[in-house]
């Protein structure tokens, strides 16, 4: 495999990680900002990137902004909130078109980052406050956001479970905010947060494409260059397990219920167990061959999809299944004895084999795009570890049927989530 | 073989048509990782009536067909085929459109072993009465997922309101009811008249040897017998140019409305020498006053008719075209009405000429960005191939669009005639 040529560069106040690579027609620039979840101040965390794109002091509306954008020959761009562990990151991210491919334009990648620096450093405030007619708005626009999540059931049957699972845990932290906190957030209260962003989160900037490090460094420099007194660290979150099993029913009117359940594996991205928990998910529900698909859809036509998928920060699995309303003591049966099975042994080396394919095979095609390098590099910051593909490929290689069933023994049922119909699965 | 060269962005993709009448494409390129392949067929869920192989009369067959027939692809006598791509770390998956049904992987190692189980599992169909009956749980399932989608049930809502006889109508995986009645015997009928190489297509792309891809495709379809090619008469029904009906309403257990303007094309707007001009120019129109740097994105924004992004698609095909507008909003009369409004304004709007190059710079980068995607590349490449269209065309399209190409066409496409609206509604209480 091609050996990724990456160059991190501890700044100041930010550190720089240059990944050098000519697969791409366009250059990549992520921002990074990094703090803790806390419950205070997360509505204003989550509001921020609303807020900060609908323009700036040079472009006063979101759509002078936007068609700055498209005078930057359609140069990608978008701020988002989201959590790794106990961590919230907003993320500042620009993709631009390499002015190798475009007559006439030698400046783009200058004139991105000159974007970014007003995005960042020249929002519409004044005197500490954001716009208060703007923050309003847009406090609209999220309250919205915030009740339609009960209209895409999948994304609301994961967020409940969560809710449910971690409910005294900063994990439990809605990182969309919430309602109750809307009618105190203020222009004043926003900035507030945003210059603790600004000043105080740890930094991290990625820079994805075909460039000359040397020179990439120097205008990063330039654009980059407000003083910041980082104060936060990354939390690595403890590890823990349930005692009992707790099962939460909720009614809607839906044709197909949702059976999602949360376990703790207590295993941490940087702990020695993690490639066994990547190939123990592999085997029970991460990918087209594994027993949860095979049995549950293949073998009892019970669901369209069930899988499962591991938090690594956290030390958490989810398992996710659509079924029909009646069929719920079947499935979370046979889910339950799919992770029994692992346990008890019953694994064959097919199933070892092919799980540790597919996992590599999915790590090399996330090398094939720049948003899945900058998270995979990303992923290692907050979890603690840096190591280079190869060497993570190898440690899956070496995982055993034993490592498995240990990591499986570990793995701890925490809360059973179903969202069904009101009328129990009769046809209305 | 010949070499498709795109200049403009130094790339080289290369095709053949081989004996049996499958047309392959390779487009090497050894940076990436990985390879992606797909295997797709002229055959989607709008091919429901037909002349069969070896047959004149035109036979109809049930709603939902052609996706069922990919679902049962994968089960083959000895078991099911994701195990082969899953022993060597692949991962395989399919789809079916309105017009097409394709088969794909994506793996880093073992890419021509790949390729020739792509080949062979697609053409060796194995279909029986008991594989057939116990499929039927499992896209029911699908189905009853799709029918809690909002955004779906929104999107096949604005159709059926569009069109009155033509299939794309149907939902894809048709209806729990109509799914029921597909017997292993249609899915010969159907597998034999559309799967025959002449009607398909197979594109390579990433990390592999040119030479050894292509001796291998040769050597395994020359292996193989196929029918004479024949040529399959498809019927669509009538359909005339203006919209079935004005306004459908659904409603469904939501917490905010969504609403969709549709705009139907006329036939002859789809005829192949003006497709991509007449797509890019859709295109173009929705970007430039309905995306965020749109004028019209920011005063419905500002009057609070929609809440966050707009959602624009335009299809064009052989037999419909549409192109969408739509989104959540919490009041979907106005909205409609405000978004059908402008779209009739622009009839007699001029394109400022700095917007005009600005959208033209915009359009140019993201056919740029595009070739960052290996599997969407391929599909475009394969889509236009389908429709008789070179899709390397579309740079000089964009390259030689004046402003009054862009008003002429605008003014030939919106009518008020051929405009529909789709609302979904929470329930009445």
């Amino acid at each position: 495999m091609t050996e990724l040529l990456k160059q991190s560069i501890q700044k100041d106040t930010f550190d720089l990680h240059l990944i050098h690579t000519k697969k791409f027609k366009t250059n990549t620039i992520a921002l990074k900002f990094t703090r803790p979840l806390e419950r205070e101040g997360i509505t204003e965390r989550a509001l921020l990137p609303f807020v900060l794109q609908k323009g700036t002091e040079d472009y006063p509306s979101e759509r002078a902004l936007r068609q700055r954008l498209d005078e930057l020959y359609g140069a990608k761009f978008g701020i988002y909130g989201s959590k790794k562990g106990e961590n919230h990151i907003i993320t500042f991210v620009l993709d631009l078109p390499n002015e190798k491919f475009i007559k006439g334009e030698d400046s783009l990648t200058k004139q991105g980052l000159q974007f970014l620096t007003n995005v960042l450093t020249k929002p519409k405030a004044k005197q500490d406050a954001f716009d208060e007619k703007l923050v309003e708005k847009e406090k609209e626009t999220l309250k919205n956001k915030i009740q339609s999540i009960i209209d895409e059931k999948m994304q609301y049957a994961n967020m409940r479970l969560i809710d449910e699972m971690c409910e005294d845990e900063p994990y439990g932290i809605h990182s969309h905010g919430y309602l109750d906190d809307l009618p105190q957030l203020t222009g004043e209260s926003l900035y507030n947060t945003y210059q603790q962003m600004l000043f105080e989160d740890q930094l991290d900037i990625f820079v994805v494409g075909d460039f000359e490090n040397a020179q990439m460094e120097t205008s990063i420099d330039t654009a980059f260059s407000f003083s910041r007194k980082p104060s936060v660290s990354i939390v690595r979150s403890e590890a823990q397990l349930p005692e009992t099993v707790q099962t939460v029913t909720e009614k809607q009117k839906i044709k197909q219920a949702k059976l999602h359940m949360g376990y703790r594996t207590g295993v941490h991205f940087s702990d020695k167990e993690f490639p066994a928990l990547q190939v123990f998910n592999g085997v029970f529900g991460g990918y087209p061959h594994s027993k949860l698909f095979l049995n549950v859809r293949e073998k009892h036509s019970l669901a369209y999809y069930a899988a499962s998928r591991f938090e690594s920060n956290k030390g958490l699995l989810f398992v996710f299944s659509g079924i029909a309303p009646e069929k719920f003591d079947q499935a979370r049966e046979i889910i339950e004895e799919q992770h029994q099975t692992i346990s008890e042994g019953q694994i064959s080396d097919e199933e070892i084999n092919q799980t540790k394919k597919a996992i590599i095979n999915q790590l090399k095609e996330t090398l094939d795009r720049s948003s899945g390098i900058i998270e995979l590099f990303h992923q290692q910051i907050i979890g603690g570890k840096s190591e280079k593909p190869q060497t993570i490929i190898d440690q899956i290689d070496a995982v055993t049927k034993d490592d498995v069933i240990t990591v499986s023994k570990q793995i701890k049922l925490d809360t059973v989530y179903f969202l069904t119909a009101e009328n129990g699965g009769e046809e209305a | 073989m010949r070499e498709l060269q795109i200049p403009r962005i130094n790339e080289t993709i290369y095709h053949e048509q081989l004996d049996n009448g499958l047309n392959v494409f390779y487009y090497p390129k050894e940076d990436f990782e990985k390879t992606f392949a797909i295997f797709s067929t002229r055959y989607g869920s709008i091919d429901q009536a037909f002349t069969p192989l070896q047959s004149d009369e035109i036979i109809r067959v049930p709603d939902g067909i052609a996706h069922f027939l990919e679902h049962k692809m994968f089960e083959k006598e000895d078991g099911d085929v994701f195990q082969h791509f899953s022993e060597r770390g692949a991962s395989a998956n399919a789809f079916t459109s309105f017009t097409q049904t394709a088969y794909l992987f994506s793996s880093t190692s073992d890419t021509e072993k790949n390729v020739e189980t792509l080949l062979d599992f697609v053409q060796d169909p194995y279909f029986t009465e008991e594989t057939v009956e116990k499929e039927k749980g499992i896209i029911e399932q699908e189905i009853r997922m799709y029918d809690d989608q909002s955004d779906w049930r929104l999107f096949f809502g604005t159709l059926q309101s569009m069109f009155e006889n033509h299939p794309v109508r149907i939902d894809i995986a048709g209806t729990v009811d109509s799914i029921y009645t597909i017997t292993h015997e249609d899915l010969y009928t159907c597998y034999e008249t559309f799967y025959h190489p002449s009607n398909m297509s197979l594109f390579v792309i990433g990390n592999f040897s040119l030479d050894k891809m292509a001796d291998l495709v040769q050597t395994n379809q020359s292996n193989k017998e196929f029918a004479p090619i024949e040529k399959i008469q498809r019927d669509y029904g009538e359909e005339k140019d203006s919209v079935y009906k004005q306004k459908e309403i659904i409603r469904m257990p939501v917490q905010t409305p969504k609403c969709m303007v549709g705009i139907k094309d006329k036939k002859e707007h789809l005829q192949t020498d003006q497709l991509l001009k007449n797509e890019l120019v859709r295109e173009l129109v929705t970007d430039m006053y309905f995306s965020k740097s749109g004028k019209y994105f920011e005063e419905l924004y500002d009057e609070g008719l929609v809440m966050d992004h707009l959602r624009l698609e335009s299809y064009m095909e052989k037999t419909f075209g549409v192109t969408m507008i739509g989104g959540r909003t919490l009041k979907p009369e106005e909205f409609s009405e405000r978004v059908k409004t402008m779209l009739l304004d622009l009839k007699d709007t001029t394109i400022a000429e700095d917007e005009f190059n600005r959208i033209k710079k915009r359009k140019y980068g993201e056919l740029i960005r595009d070739f960052n995607d290996l599997e969407g590349t391929a599909n475009q490449i394969i889509h236009y191939h389908d429709l008789n269209v070179d899709y390397r065309d579309i740079f000089e399209t964009l390259e030689n669009l004046t402003r009054e190409d862009m008003s002429s066409v605008i003014s030939d496409w919106i009518d008020e005639d051929r405009m529909s609206v789709c609302m979904i509604l929470p329930e009445e209480e």
